[in-house]
């Protein structure tokens, strides 16, 4: 198993409330999104149906509604919500001083967008 | 039983008088009579107040049919159209008609109307004149629309009007002559009649009042007319409406009595008691008639006197005018002014909106009410009058309307609910509102065609119609107002009650309208929160600002996704002109960006095909350079404005219809609406651009454009409703950015327009657009007014550097 470690992607004032923004890591591109509570929340940016990219839907609450097909899928845990069915991998993030850091695989290459 | 032997009723005149008599006698003595007609014009019998309207270009001769070949079949009536009767032998009870027949009656029904005045002018005789009275004298005007250019009108009165308008409509030059000094100096006062003829002048018809007209001149043909004071008219038609007289030739010859008509008792009995009158020939107690309303009763109690019984007894009402030009609203009743000092004049002017309405009161009851520009209150005035009622106690508010002067009626407009059972609706038929609700609740009545057919409420002028749909809303609609579309989970309010809420209670951001109208969740939902974001932005165009996160994918970054994730991108190409230099840049942004796949889409224009997000701008950026701009194929907003080649090339097109699509694409480019909105414009009706299944079409004809709305193409297929025809591209622009500014401030997110129209009904829309000329013009500028703050390129934003964050990833890690 890699090692897994937080890594600092930019500034909570870069990611419109919400909405989101995203990342390019090696193991595909992650949403992360900021609620109206400045909360974020990260996403592989697949959605569990058909690959849609969940980082351009619309946020509200704790949910983001792809914009292929409307599924909504729960932004802690990556479930779509009932009746529809599929998951999308979580990454953990977290807010320090302003800055938004997720925990992934170590190494930084560019920052800030 | 033994069968009682049918009588033989012969009735001369198949229009509008004897027919409704034999209609109400069939009502109520089917089997007394075989019924034989005769009818000068050799069509059935037809309405002939809608002549005005087909002659506008409104409805069609079909449309304004009363009762059909069927309808005489199915009641065993003979009728003998085209062949009017020449003598009438009341001594042998014979009529004899123009062909040679000789058929006998035990009763006879004369009802022969009347004939256009004709003072002895010279000239009158010369081909190009004709009268204002039947199918024929339409027929001709309609063909000298078409061929000529120049009409003079003589006469200044209703009929003169409407027909110097309808010619107006189909593309003449109008000049009207009229004797007196104002214009329809009969039903209006010196300001009302200023007031019409100021707009009639604006709607481009010429005046000559105090003009008396002396020849009418011309070599085979007339060539002009000469007025008294030695002014002069090119004319290529001359229409004479100076007034009738009552068609009595038969009856004179007969010798039954005549004086201006033939002269009938209370029971509608002439000189001799088997022989009856009706309509426009006759004369009552001194009166004789020029409107259907009296003709009406006349029918009830001429066919009771038919039918045997002797206790019906006709007295002529008090009688309303209204002039059935679209878009131009007079009213009046009873007296036009105070005749001494016992009658007071109550006066309401508003020169800046063109409204004027005076009452003339005596001894605190309304004796008399002229209206111009709002008459929305006039059936209540009038219905004031001919109830004699006691006006004391509103006279200070009653001027403003019943809405002011009756506590208990809220709202605008004809308030339905609060309208006493015995309130006459239409006053052609004399249907009350309770014949109404009787006849939709008794009889199921769910459309307004139906409840036409069983009360005859709006069938005749058709002013009323707009009161009888309300009706109709009213008894039926209390199901239908219960299951009002919700907006969505988050609150309990409808679509509807939330966008009055923002206006009402001027909730001017997302949070206000959260907060203030009790939503259950902090941020609204992906369904709620586009639809407030444009409700938002459609109420308060200046200050509202765009909450793009509020925004579908497709809107906040101004391109289409597709299935991928990357994107399309389609410039706009006005009326679907393009030009090689367009072309090429197109070219070569597709090969200098790689762009997968070009494609020509279904709007008459080229999509590109495959775009990553971050390439948007760079894209954006060339199409720019080349003078091109976003097409919006991906908003609710305007989309294309399919075009025909029309009158520039195509050996058919009648108007230059690529010229106007584009007109109506720069119009209306950048608005923001409930759901996508397409036009097409058509240079003839083969319709090569398919305007009648868009939201609207424009169908150029000879005489103008036909405008038509609420068509869809798309899932389901609907066809368009006729909304008008106008004569100049200026006015096409006006109509239809009324109807898209009504549609903006009052259809429900993502309801398109046709099935917005089918919910409101085109009737409806047609009152608010073409109708009210004011209403319109405001509509229009609110139009114009939002569309200051929409015309922006978005794209052209974005690649200086807008929402720079959409285009671009926060970080890359490895
Ligand atoms: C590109 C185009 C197809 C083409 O290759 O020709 C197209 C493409 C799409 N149409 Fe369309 N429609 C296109 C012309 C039409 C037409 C033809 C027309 O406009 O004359 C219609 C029927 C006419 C009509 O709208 O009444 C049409 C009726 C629809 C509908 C059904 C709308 C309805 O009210 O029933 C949808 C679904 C919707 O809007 O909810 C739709 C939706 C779509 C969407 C947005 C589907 C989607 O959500 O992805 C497609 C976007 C593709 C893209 O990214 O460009 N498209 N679509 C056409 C773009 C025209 C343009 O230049 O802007
Ligand atoms: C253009 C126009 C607009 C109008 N607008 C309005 C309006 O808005 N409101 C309103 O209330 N009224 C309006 N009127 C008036 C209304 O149409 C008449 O009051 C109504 O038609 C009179 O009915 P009638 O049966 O007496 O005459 P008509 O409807 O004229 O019928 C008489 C018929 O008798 C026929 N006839 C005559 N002589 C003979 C004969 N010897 N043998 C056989 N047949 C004969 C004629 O050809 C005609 O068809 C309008 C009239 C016109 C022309
Ligand atoms: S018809 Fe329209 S919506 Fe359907 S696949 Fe074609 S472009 Fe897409
Ligand atoms: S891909 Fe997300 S709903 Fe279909």
């Amino acid at each position: 198993m890699t090692m897994q470690d937080w890594i600092r992607i930019g500034l909570l004032a870069d990611i419109p409330r919400l909405g989101a923004r995203t990342v390019e890591t090696s193991q595909g591109q992650v949403a992360v999104f900021r609620t109206s509570d400045d909360e974020v929340f990260a996403l592989f940016n697949r959605c569990p149906h058909k690959g849609g990219p969940l980082s351009e839907g619309i946020v509200s609450g704790k949910v983001v509604v792809c914009p292929l097909h409307n599924w909504t899928i729960d932004l802690a845990t990556g479930e779509a919500t009932a009746p529809d069915e599929g998951c999308t991998r979580p990454v953990a993030a977290r807010i320090a001083d302003g800055q938004v850091w997720l925990e992934l695989k170590a190494g930084l290459k560019v920052a800030h967008g | 039983m033994n069968a009682v032997p049918r009588q033989k009723l012969v009735v001369i005149g198949n229009g509008m008088a004897g027919m409704r008599t034999v209609e109400e006698l069939l009502a109520i003595a089917p089997a007394r009579y075989d019924i034989t007609v005769f009818g000068a014009e050799p069509h059935p019998n037809y309405n002939r107040i809608m002549l005005s309207s087909v002659l506008a270009g409104e409805k069609e001769i079909d449309d304004i049919v009363i009762n059909p070949l069927a309808w005489y079949d199915d009641n065993n009536i003979t009728l003998h159209a085209g062949n009017p009767v020449l003598s009438i032998d009341p001594a042998a009870r014979t009529v004899t008609a123009a062909s040679g027949l000789v058929t006998p009656y035990d009763r006879l029904l004369l009802a022969t109307g009347s004939k256009p005045l004709a003072p002895p002018i010279p000239g009158l005789d010369l081909p190009g004149t004709c009268a204002f009275r039947d199918i024929a004298d339409v027929d001709k005007m309609i063909a000298a629309a078409g061929a000529k250019t120049r009409a003079v009108v003589i006469g200044g009165g209703l009929l003169g009007l409407e027909a110097a308008w309808g010619l107006r409509r189909r593309g003449m030059q109008v000049a009207v002559v009229h004797l007196m000094s104002t214009l329809m100096e009969r039903q209006l006062d010196v300001e009302a009649g200023g007031l019409l003829q100021k707009d009639l002048t604006e709607r481009g018809l010429h005046f000559f009042t105090g003009g008396q007209t002396e020849e009418i001149e011309g070599a085979g043909h007339v060539e002009q007319v000469r007025l008294a004071d030695g002014r002069v008219i090119p004319a290529d038609l001359v229409v004479l409406a100076i007034g009738i007289r009552p068609n009595i030739d038969l009856a004179r010859k007969a010798g039954l009595e005549v004086n201006r008509g033939i002269v009938v008792g209370d029971d509608m009995r002439a000189s001799d008691p088997a022989i009856y009158g009706v309509g426009e020939c006759v004369e009552h107690r001194g009166q004789v008639f020029g409107l259907v309303a009296p003709i009406w009763e006349q029918a009830k109690v001429c066919a009771a006197s038919l039918a045997g019984r002797d206790d019906s007894v006709y007295v002529t009402p008090a009688l309303s005018t209204r002039l059935k030009i679209t878009g131009i609203d007079v009213f009046s009743a009873g007296q036009l002014a105070a005749q001494d000092e016992a009658d007071q004049e109550l006066v309401y002017r508003d020169s800046a909106r063109g409204i004027y309405k005076k009452l003339v009161l005596r001894d605190d009851k309304v004796v008399g009410a002229v209206m111009y520009g709002d008459v929305a209150d006039g059936a209540w005035y009038f219905q004031l009058m001919r109830e004699k009622a006691d006006v004391a106690t509103i006279r200070d508010r009653m001027i403003f309307g019943r809405a002011y002067a009756d506590v208990s009626a809220r709202g605008k407009g004809v308030d339905v609910a609060a309208m006493a059972d015995d309130t006459q609706v239409c006053g052609c038929n004399g249907v009350s509102k309770g014949t109404i609700v009787k006849a939709i609740t008794e009889k199921g009545l769910t459309s307004l065609d139906e409840v036409k057919a069983h009360t005859k409420a709006g069938s005749s002028c058709g002013q009323c119609s707009p009161v009888v749909q309300a009706i109709l809303a009213h008894v039926t609609g209390e199901a239908v107002e219960a299951k009002a579309a919700g907006l969505c989970g988050c609150a309990d309010l409808s679509h509807d009650e939330v966008r009055h809420a923002i206006v009402a209670q001027g909730l001017k951001s997302m949070e206000a309208v959260r907060q203030s109208l009790g939503w259950r969740s902090k941020d609204g939902c992906a369904k709620c929160r586009p639809a407030l974001n444009y409700y938002l932005l459609c109420a308060w165009p200046a200050e509202y600002v765009d909450h793009g996160q509020s925004r579908f994918i497709n809107e906040r970054v101004h391109a289409n996704i597709q299935k991928d994730g990357t994107y399309s991108v389609v410039p706009r190409m006005w009326g679907g002109v393009t030009t090689p230099a367009e072309l090429r840049a197109i070219a070569d942004v597709a090969d200098k960006h790689k762009i997968p796949t070009v494609k020509v889409t279904g709007g008459q224009r080229i999509d590109l095909l495959g775009v990553r997000k971050e390439q948007l701008p760079a894209v954006w950026a060339d199409l720019n350079k080349a003078g091109m701009v976003s097409g919006h194929a991906y908003a609710k907003g305007l989309r294309t404005v399919k075009t025909c080649v029309g009158s520039e090339w195509c050996r058919f097109g009648t108007q230059d219809s690529t010229g106007l699509g584009i007109r109506l694409e720069k119009l209306m480019w950048g608005s923001w609406t409930p759901h996508k909105v397409k036009l097409a414009v058509s240079g003839c009706p083969r319709n090569c651009a398919e305007a009648t299944i868009k939201d609207i079409g424009i169908i150029c004809v000879e005489a103008g454009y036909d405008i038509v709305v609420g068509g869809n193409g798309g899932i389901e297929l609907r066809g368009t409703d006729p909304l008008c025809r106008v004569a100049t591209e200026d006015e096409v622009l006006e109509y239809a950015g009324a109807f898209l500014q009504i549609y903006r401030e009052e259809a429900r997110y993502l309801e398109r327009t046709a099935p917005w129209v089918e919910r409101i009904g085109v009737d409806a829309i047609r009152k608010r657009i073409v109708d009210d000329e004011a209403g319109r013009r405001a509509a229009f500028a609110r139009f114009i007014h939002s569309q200051k703050y929409a015309q922006i390129d978005p794209w052209a934003e974005r690649v200086q550097g807008i929402d720079a964050h959409e285009f671009k990833s926060l970080a890359e890690v490895e």
